[in-house]
Protein backbone atom coordinates (compact mmCIF):
# COMPACT_ATOMS: atom_id res chain seq x y z
CA UNK A 1 0.00 0.00 0.00
CA UNK A 2 1.39 3.13 -0.94
CA UNK A 3 1.11 6.00 2.25
CA UNK A 4 -0.27 9.36 1.36
CA UNK A 5 2.26 12.45 1.91
CA UNK A 6 0.49 14.31 4.66
CA UNK A 7 0.73 15.81 7.83
CA UNK A 8 2.05 13.05 9.57
CA UNK A 9 4.92 12.72 6.91
CA UNK A 10 5.79 16.68 6.76
CA UNK A 11 6.56 16.15 10.78
CA UNK A 12 8.44 13.14 10.94
CA UNK A 13 10.70 14.61 8.21
CA UNK A 14 10.63 17.83 10.34
CA UNK A 15 11.24 16.35 13.57
CA UNK A 16 14.36 14.47 12.11
CA UNK A 17 16.00 17.72 11.79
CA UNK A 18 16.95 17.60 15.26
CA UNK A 19 19.15 14.58 14.47
CA UNK A 20 20.99 16.62 11.81
CA UNK A 21 21.19 19.53 14.70
CA UNK A 22 22.53 17.42 17.40
CA UNK A 23 24.75 15.63 15.31
CA UNK A 24 26.28 18.56 13.99
CA UNK A 25 26.69 19.83 17.34
CA UNK A 26 28.35 16.95 18.64
CA UNK A 27 30.80 17.28 15.58
CA UNK A 28 30.98 20.66 16.04
CA UNK A 29 31.83 20.34 19.68
CA UNK A 30 34.00 17.20 19.53
CA UNK A 31 35.72 19.00 16.43
CA UNK A 32 36.51 22.57 18.43
CA UNK A 33 37.80 20.58 20.92
CA UNK A 34 40.13 18.52 18.59
CA UNK A 35 41.00 21.30 16.34
CA UNK A 36 42.27 23.87 18.88
CA UNK A 37 44.54 20.61 19.68
CA UNK A 38 45.48 20.64 16.17
CA UNK A 39 46.12 24.04 15.44
CA UNK A 40 47.95 24.29 19.08
CA UNK A 41 50.26 21.50 17.46
CA UNK A 42 50.23 23.21 14.24
CA UNK A 43 52.26 26.52 15.31
CA UNK A 44 54.27 24.68 18.32
CA UNK A 45 57.82 25.16 18.89
CA UNK A 46 58.05 21.03 19.17
CA UNK A 47 58.49 19.82 15.39
CA UNK A 48 57.07 16.65 16.30
CA UNK A 49 53.94 18.07 17.42
CA UNK A 50 53.80 20.09 13.81
CA UNK A 51 54.61 17.01 11.99
CA UNK A 52 51.25 15.33 13.74
CA UNK A 53 49.15 18.22 13.56
CA UNK A 54 50.50 18.52 9.25
CA UNK A 55 49.87 14.75 8.91
CA UNK A 56 46.43 14.72 10.33
CA UNK A 57 45.50 17.38 8.54
CA UNK A 58 46.62 15.91 5.28
CA UNK A 59 45.17 13.24 5.81
CA UNK A 60 41.50 14.37 6.93
CA UNK A 61 41.78 16.93 4.30
CA UNK A 62 43.07 14.65 1.77
CA UNK A 63 40.41 11.82 2.25
CA UNK A 64 36.61 11.34 1.35
CA UNK A 65 34.54 12.41 4.35
CA UNK A 66 32.27 9.17 3.26
CA UNK A 67 35.62 6.93 3.44
CA UNK A 68 36.61 8.51 6.95
CA UNK A 69 32.74 7.48 7.57
CA UNK A 70 33.28 4.05 6.74
CA UNK A 71 36.67 3.66 8.17
CA UNK A 72 34.72 4.44 11.58
CA UNK A 73 32.02 2.68 11.07
CA UNK A 74 33.89 -0.95 10.11
CA UNK A 75 37.23 -0.13 12.60
CA UNK A 76 34.98 0.13 15.97
CA UNK A 77 34.24 -3.13 15.58
CA UNK A 78 37.65 -4.40 15.16
CA UNK A 79 38.60 -2.23 18.45
CA UNK A 80 36.03 -4.02 19.65
CA UNK A 81 33.25 -1.79 20.22
CA UNK A 82 29.45 -2.63 18.52
CA UNK A 83 28.85 -1.50 15.52
CA UNK A 84 26.89 2.02 15.85
CA UNK A 85 25.70 4.19 13.15
CA UNK A 86 25.19 7.31 15.83
CA UNK A 87 29.21 6.75 17.50
CA UNK A 88 30.51 5.97 14.00
CA UNK A 89 29.18 9.29 12.48
CA UNK A 90 29.51 11.47 15.68
CA UNK A 91 33.19 10.25 16.09
CA UNK A 92 34.42 10.49 12.13
CA UNK A 93 32.46 13.97 11.94
CA UNK A 94 34.49 15.23 14.99
CA UNK A 95 37.57 13.81 13.76
CA UNK A 96 36.93 15.37 10.01
CA UNK A 97 35.87 18.90 11.76
CA UNK A 98 39.23 18.96 14.28
CA UNK A 99 41.43 18.58 10.65
CA UNK A 100 39.57 21.70 9.50
CA UNK A 101 38.94 23.75 12.22
CA UNK A 102 42.38 23.08 12.88
CA UNK A 103 43.46 24.27 9.67
CA UNK A 104 41.31 27.68 9.60
CA UNK A 105 42.10 28.13 13.33
CA UNK A 106 45.95 27.66 12.96
CA UNK A 107 45.97 30.85 10.55
CA UNK A 108 43.92 32.72 12.48
CA UNK A 109 46.88 32.20 15.42
CA UNK A 110 49.09 33.55 12.58
CA UNK A 111 47.47 36.23 11.45
CA UNK A 112 47.97 37.78 15.19
CA UNK A 113 50.86 40.13 14.50
CA UNK A 114 53.95 38.40 15.97
CA UNK A 115 54.74 41.61 18.12
CA UNK A 116 51.65 40.68 20.50
CA UNK A 117 53.48 36.76 20.91
CA UNK A 118 57.27 38.81 21.32
CA UNK A 119 55.11 41.25 23.87
CA UNK A 120 53.87 38.58 26.16
CA UNK A 121 57.57 36.68 26.29
CA UNK A 122 59.15 40.01 27.16
CA UNK A 123 57.01 40.19 29.95
CA UNK A 124 57.86 36.72 30.68
CA UNK A 125 54.14 35.09 30.26
CA UNK A 126 54.07 31.37 30.68
CA UNK A 127 52.64 29.43 27.64
CA UNK A 128 49.38 28.98 29.06
CA UNK A 129 48.58 32.97 29.82
CA UNK A 130 50.40 34.23 26.42
CA UNK A 131 47.79 31.65 24.29
CA UNK A 132 45.18 31.92 26.48
CA UNK A 133 45.11 35.75 27.33
CA UNK A 134 47.00 37.30 24.70
CA UNK A 135 47.16 35.38 21.13
CA UNK A 136 43.67 33.15 21.32
CA UNK A 137 41.35 36.06 21.95
CA UNK A 138 42.93 37.89 19.23
CA UNK A 139 43.07 34.79 16.83
CA UNK A 140 38.94 34.29 17.82
CA UNK A 141 38.21 37.68 16.06
CA UNK A 142 39.99 36.33 12.65
CA UNK A 143 38.39 33.17 12.85
CA UNK A 144 35.05 33.92 13.79
CA UNK A 145 34.00 34.43 10.10
CA UNK A 146 35.70 31.04 8.53
CA UNK A 147 34.48 29.22 11.58
CA UNK A 148 31.06 29.70 10.79
CA UNK A 149 31.23 29.10 7.37
CA UNK A 150 32.48 25.87 8.34
CA UNK A 151 30.28 25.68 10.26
CA UNK A 152 27.48 25.29 7.52
CA UNK A 153 29.39 22.88 5.35
CA UNK A 154 29.66 20.79 8.61
CA UNK A 155 25.93 20.62 8.57
CA UNK A 156 26.33 20.01 5.23
CA UNK A 157 28.14 17.12 5.76
CA UNK A 158 26.14 15.07 8.46
CA UNK A 159 23.80 13.77 5.54
CA UNK A 160 26.15 11.75 4.62
CA UNK A 161 25.62 9.87 7.92
CA UNK A 162 22.87 8.45 6.35
CA UNK A 163 24.62 6.26 4.30
CA UNK A 164 25.77 4.31 7.02
CA UNK A 165 22.29 4.43 7.95
CA UNK A 166 22.04 6.67 10.62
CA UNK A 167 18.87 8.48 10.55
CA UNK A 168 18.57 12.32 9.91
CA UNK A 169 17.07 14.16 7.85
CA UNK A 170 18.24 13.05 4.24
CA UNK A 171 17.37 9.36 5.27
CA UNK A 172 14.13 10.41 6.84
CA UNK A 173 13.30 11.76 3.53
CA UNK A 174 14.71 8.79 1.93
CA UNK A 175 12.63 6.98 3.79
CA UNK A 176 9.29 8.60 3.49
CA UNK A 177 10.29 9.16 -0.60
CA UNK A 178 10.01 5.12 -0.84
CA UNK A 179 6.77 5.07 1.05
CA UNK A 180 4.72 7.60 -0.66
CA UNK A 181 6.54 7.61 -4.19
CA UNK A 182 6.54 11.44 -3.78
CA UNK A 183 10.34 11.78 -4.53
CA UNK A 184 9.87 15.48 -5.82
CA UNK A 185 8.34 16.85 -2.93
CA UNK A 186 10.26 14.84 -0.36
CA UNK A 187 13.09 16.00 -1.68
CA UNK A 188 12.30 19.18 -2.27
CA UNK A 189 11.30 19.59 1.38
CA UNK A 190 14.04 18.20 2.67
CA UNK A 191 16.48 20.47 0.33
CA UNK A 192 14.88 23.68 2.16
CA UNK A 193 14.97 22.43 5.90
CA UNK A 194 18.78 22.51 4.89
CA UNK A 195 18.32 25.59 3.34
CA UNK A 196 16.60 26.96 6.38
CA UNK A 197 19.29 25.98 8.51
CA UNK A 198 22.36 26.71 6.71
CA UNK A 199 21.74 29.93 4.64
CA UNK A 200 21.27 32.07 8.13
CA UNK A 201 24.76 31.06 9.05
CA UNK A 202 26.23 31.85 5.72
CA UNK A 203 24.80 35.63 5.82
CA UNK A 204 26.35 35.56 9.27
CA UNK A 205 29.64 33.95 8.65
CA UNK A 206 29.60 37.19 5.18
CA UNK A 207 28.39 39.78 7.93
CA UNK A 208 30.44 38.64 10.20
CA UNK A 209 33.37 39.01 7.41
CA UNK A 210 32.74 42.28 6.44
CA UNK A 211 32.60 43.81 9.67
CA UNK A 212 35.95 42.15 10.71
CA UNK A 213 37.60 43.91 6.91
CA UNK A 214 35.94 47.31 7.61
CA UNK A 215 38.31 46.64 11.59
CA UNK A 216 41.36 45.63 10.02
CA UNK A 217 41.36 48.61 7.48
CA UNK A 218 40.87 50.63 10.54
CA UNK B 1 41.86 -10.26 18.46
CA UNK B 2 40.93 -9.01 14.86
CA UNK B 3 43.28 -10.77 11.48
CA UNK B 4 43.45 -8.31 9.47
CA UNK B 5 43.48 -10.06 6.18
CA UNK B 6 44.37 -7.64 2.75
CA UNK B 7 45.00 -10.80 0.46
CA UNK B 8 41.61 -10.57 -1.48
CA UNK B 9 41.89 -6.60 -1.87
CA UNK B 10 45.58 -6.87 -3.35
CA UNK B 11 44.12 -9.91 -5.63
CA UNK B 12 41.37 -7.36 -6.66
CA UNK B 13 43.40 -4.36 -6.63
CA UNK B 14 42.65 -3.94 -11.02
CA UNK B 15 39.21 -3.41 -9.42
CA UNK B 16 39.60 -0.14 -7.90
CA UNK B 17 42.08 1.10 -10.49
CA UNK B 18 39.34 0.76 -13.11
CA UNK B 19 37.27 3.03 -10.42
CA UNK B 20 39.75 5.45 -9.87
CA UNK B 21 40.07 6.02 -13.85
CA UNK B 22 36.32 6.51 -13.36
CA UNK B 23 36.90 8.76 -10.61
CA UNK B 24 39.62 10.84 -12.61
CA UNK B 25 37.67 10.98 -16.01
CA UNK B 26 34.02 12.01 -14.16
CA UNK B 27 36.55 14.80 -11.95
CA UNK B 28 38.16 16.16 -15.00
CA UNK B 29 35.00 16.21 -17.01
CA UNK B 30 33.06 17.76 -14.35
CA UNK B 31 35.36 20.87 -13.67
CA UNK B 32 36.04 21.80 -17.08
CA UNK B 33 31.99 21.59 -17.35
CA UNK B 34 32.00 23.67 -14.36
CA UNK B 35 34.32 25.73 -15.24
CA UNK B 36 32.45 27.20 -18.01
CA UNK B 37 29.14 27.59 -15.88
CA UNK B 38 31.65 29.71 -13.42
CA UNK B 39 32.47 31.72 -16.47
CA UNK B 40 29.22 32.35 -17.24
CA UNK B 41 27.68 32.92 -13.89
CA UNK B 42 30.74 35.26 -12.94
CA UNK B 43 30.08 37.21 -16.35
CA UNK B 44 26.14 37.29 -15.43
CA UNK B 45 27.26 38.07 -12.21
CA UNK B 46 29.43 41.15 -12.84
CA UNK B 47 28.32 42.99 -15.78
CA UNK B 48 24.61 41.14 -16.50
CA UNK B 49 21.52 42.54 -16.37
CA UNK B 50 19.96 42.66 -13.14
CA UNK B 51 17.21 39.92 -12.94
CA UNK B 52 19.84 37.78 -14.30
CA UNK B 53 22.21 38.82 -11.53
CA UNK B 54 19.52 37.81 -9.19
CA UNK B 55 18.74 34.28 -10.89
CA UNK B 56 22.56 33.93 -9.92
CA UNK B 57 22.76 34.56 -6.81
CA UNK B 58 19.52 32.40 -6.04
CA UNK B 59 21.51 29.59 -7.61
CA UNK B 60 24.87 30.13 -5.94
CA UNK B 61 22.60 30.50 -2.17
CA UNK B 62 20.92 27.14 -2.89
CA UNK B 63 23.76 24.97 -4.22
CA UNK B 64 26.24 26.55 -1.90
CA UNK B 65 23.30 26.07 1.06
CA UNK B 66 22.42 22.44 0.52
CA UNK B 67 24.09 19.10 0.68
CA UNK B 68 25.53 17.82 -2.44
CA UNK B 69 24.36 14.22 -1.59
CA UNK B 70 20.89 15.98 -1.77
CA UNK B 71 20.93 18.12 -4.60
CA UNK B 72 22.21 14.33 -6.47
CA UNK B 73 18.89 12.67 -5.04
CA UNK B 74 16.89 15.76 -6.07
CA UNK B 75 18.66 14.79 -9.96
CA UNK B 76 17.84 11.41 -9.54
CA UNK B 77 14.72 10.53 -7.84
CA UNK B 78 12.87 13.72 -8.20
CA UNK B 79 13.27 14.75 -11.55
CA UNK B 80 11.60 11.57 -13.47
CA UNK B 81 8.38 12.85 -11.37
CA UNK B 82 8.99 15.81 -14.00
CA UNK B 83 9.65 13.32 -16.66
CA UNK B 84 13.60 13.97 -16.63
CA UNK B 85 14.60 10.53 -16.27
CA UNK B 86 19.06 9.92 -16.25
CA UNK B 87 21.38 7.25 -15.92
CA UNK B 88 23.53 7.28 -12.51
CA UNK B 89 26.50 8.39 -14.59
CA UNK B 90 24.75 11.12 -16.19
CA UNK B 91 23.12 12.64 -12.85
CA UNK B 92 26.37 12.40 -11.06
CA UNK B 93 28.32 14.32 -13.84
CA UNK B 94 25.41 16.91 -13.97
CA UNK B 95 25.53 16.93 -10.04
CA UNK B 96 29.08 17.78 -9.66
CA UNK B 97 29.38 20.15 -12.49
CA UNK B 98 26.03 22.23 -10.84
CA UNK B 99 27.74 22.20 -7.28
CA UNK B 100 31.34 23.14 -8.60
CA UNK B 101 29.62 26.10 -10.77
CA UNK B 102 28.32 27.75 -7.82
CA UNK B 103 31.75 27.24 -5.91
CA UNK B 104 33.62 28.59 -8.97
CA UNK B 105 31.17 31.73 -9.67
CA UNK B 106 31.95 32.91 -6.44
CA UNK B 107 35.85 32.27 -6.75
CA UNK B 108 36.17 33.87 -10.18
CA UNK B 109 33.92 37.00 -9.05
CA UNK B 110 36.38 37.71 -6.77
CA UNK B 111 38.83 37.39 -9.18
CA UNK B 112 37.72 39.83 -11.45
CA UNK B 113 36.78 41.96 -8.51
CA UNK B 114 40.10 41.76 -7.33
CA UNK B 115 41.63 43.94 -10.57
CA UNK B 116 41.76 47.55 -10.06
CA UNK B 117 40.67 50.36 -12.46
CA UNK B 118 43.74 52.42 -12.15
CA UNK B 119 45.79 49.28 -12.81
CA UNK B 120 44.21 49.31 -16.43
CA UNK B 121 44.38 52.82 -16.59
CA UNK B 122 48.16 52.86 -15.91
CA UNK B 123 48.60 50.24 -18.14
CA UNK B 124 46.69 52.48 -21.11
CA UNK B 125 48.86 55.47 -20.41
CA UNK B 126 51.97 53.49 -20.69
CA UNK B 127 50.96 52.40 -24.34
CA UNK B 128 49.56 49.11 -24.07
CA UNK B 129 47.51 47.93 -27.09
CA UNK B 130 43.91 47.01 -25.65
CA UNK B 131 45.16 42.70 -26.21
CA UNK B 132 48.12 43.32 -24.19
CA UNK B 133 46.02 45.13 -21.53
CA UNK B 134 43.99 42.51 -21.48
CA UNK B 135 46.47 39.13 -21.76
CA UNK B 136 49.00 40.83 -19.09
CA UNK B 137 46.90 42.91 -16.81
CA UNK B 138 43.09 41.55 -16.44
CA UNK B 139 43.57 37.52 -17.75
CA UNK B 140 46.83 36.58 -16.60
CA UNK B 141 46.31 38.74 -12.60
CA UNK B 142 42.97 37.43 -12.28
CA UNK B 143 43.89 34.13 -13.21
CA UNK B 144 46.57 34.01 -10.64
CA UNK B 145 44.34 35.52 -8.22
CA UNK B 146 42.00 32.53 -8.06
CA UNK B 147 44.21 29.55 -9.18
CA UNK B 148 44.65 28.58 -5.78
CA UNK B 149 41.19 28.94 -4.82
CA UNK B 150 40.08 26.94 -8.01
CA UNK B 151 42.30 23.91 -7.62
CA UNK B 152 41.56 23.52 -4.00
CA UNK B 153 38.15 23.42 -5.44
CA UNK B 154 39.08 20.81 -7.64
CA UNK B 155 40.01 18.43 -5.04
CA UNK B 156 37.09 19.11 -2.63
CA UNK B 157 34.59 18.10 -6.49
CA UNK B 158 37.21 15.09 -6.66
CA UNK B 159 36.80 13.64 -2.50
CA UNK B 160 33.19 14.79 -2.42
CA UNK B 161 32.24 12.85 -6.30
CA UNK B 162 32.89 9.49 -3.40
CA UNK B 163 29.23 10.60 -2.65
CA UNK B 164 28.04 9.89 -6.74
CA UNK B 165 28.12 5.74 -5.26
CA UNK B 166 25.16 6.66 -3.30
CA UNK B 167 22.72 6.33 -6.28
CA UNK B 168 25.41 3.61 -8.09
CA UNK B 169 26.84 5.68 -10.40
CA UNK B 170 30.50 4.08 -11.52
CA UNK B 171 33.52 5.50 -9.70
CA UNK B 172 36.16 4.61 -7.28
CA UNK B 173 33.65 4.23 -4.17
CA UNK B 174 31.05 2.30 -6.54
CA UNK B 175 34.26 -0.24 -6.98
CA UNK B 176 35.12 -0.61 -3.31
CA UNK B 177 31.33 -1.26 -2.92
CA UNK B 178 31.44 -4.15 -5.19
CA UNK B 179 34.15 -5.38 -3.75
CA UNK B 180 33.76 -5.48 -0.34
CA UNK B 181 30.30 -7.18 -1.04
CA UNK B 182 32.69 -9.77 -3.19
CA UNK B 183 35.00 -10.45 -0.26
CA UNK B 184 33.70 -8.73 3.33
CA UNK B 185 36.73 -7.52 4.22
CA UNK B 186 35.11 -4.21 4.67
CA UNK B 187 37.40 -2.72 6.58
CA UNK B 188 40.69 -3.39 4.58
CA UNK B 189 38.63 -2.88 1.30
CA UNK B 190 37.64 1.05 2.53
CA UNK B 191 41.65 1.72 3.82
CA UNK B 192 43.05 0.46 0.46
CA UNK B 193 40.31 2.73 -0.65
CA UNK B 194 41.20 5.62 1.11
CA UNK B 195 44.73 5.67 0.73
CA UNK B 196 44.33 5.48 -3.04
CA UNK B 197 42.10 8.91 -2.53
CA UNK B 198 44.94 10.14 -0.90
CA UNK B 199 47.50 9.53 -3.04
CA UNK B 200 45.38 11.16 -5.58
CA UNK B 201 45.09 14.01 -3.80
CA UNK B 202 48.58 14.49 -3.05
CA UNK B 203 48.98 13.73 -6.91
CA UNK B 204 46.58 16.19 -8.27
CA UNK B 205 47.65 19.13 -5.80
CA UNK B 206 51.25 18.50 -6.50
CA UNK B 207 50.64 18.86 -10.49
CA UNK B 208 48.78 21.75 -9.77
CA UNK B 209 51.49 23.67 -7.92
CA UNK B 210 53.83 22.75 -10.56
CA UNK B 211 51.56 24.15 -13.25
CA UNK B 212 50.97 27.37 -11.10
CA UNK B 213 54.74 27.80 -10.51
CA UNK B 214 54.94 27.79 -14.36
CA UNK B 215 52.48 29.79 -15.52
CA UNK B 216 51.62 32.59 -12.47
CA UNK B 217 55.05 33.06 -10.97
CA UNK B 218 56.05 36.65 -11.34
CA UNK B 219 59.31 37.44 -12.76
CA UNK B 220 60.61 38.88 -9.93
CA UNK B 221 60.81 35.72 -8.37
CA UNK B 222 63.24 34.15 -10.01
Amino acid sequence: MIREFGADEVIYIVFALRWTIALSLIAFVGGAVGGLAIALMRVSRLGVARLFAVGFIRVFQGTPLLMQLFIVYFGLNIIGLPTNAWLAAAVALALHAAAFLGEIWRGSIQAVPSGQGEAADALAYGYVTRMKDVILPQAARIAAAPTTGFLVQLIKSTSLASIIGFTELTRAGQIISNATFKPFLVISLVAVLYFLLCWPLSLAARRLETRFDRIAAR
Amino acid sequence: MYQFNFAPVFNALDMLLVGVWYTIQMSVAAMSLGLVVSLVGAALKTSGPRPLRFCVDIYVELIRNTPFLVQIFFIFFGLPALGIRLSPNTTALLALTINFGAYGTEIIRAGIKSISKGQIEAAQAIGLSWLQVLRYVVIKPALRAVYPALTSQFIFLMLGSSVVSAISATDLTAAANDLNSLTFASFEVYLVTTVIYLALSILFSTIFAGIGRLCFAYPVNR
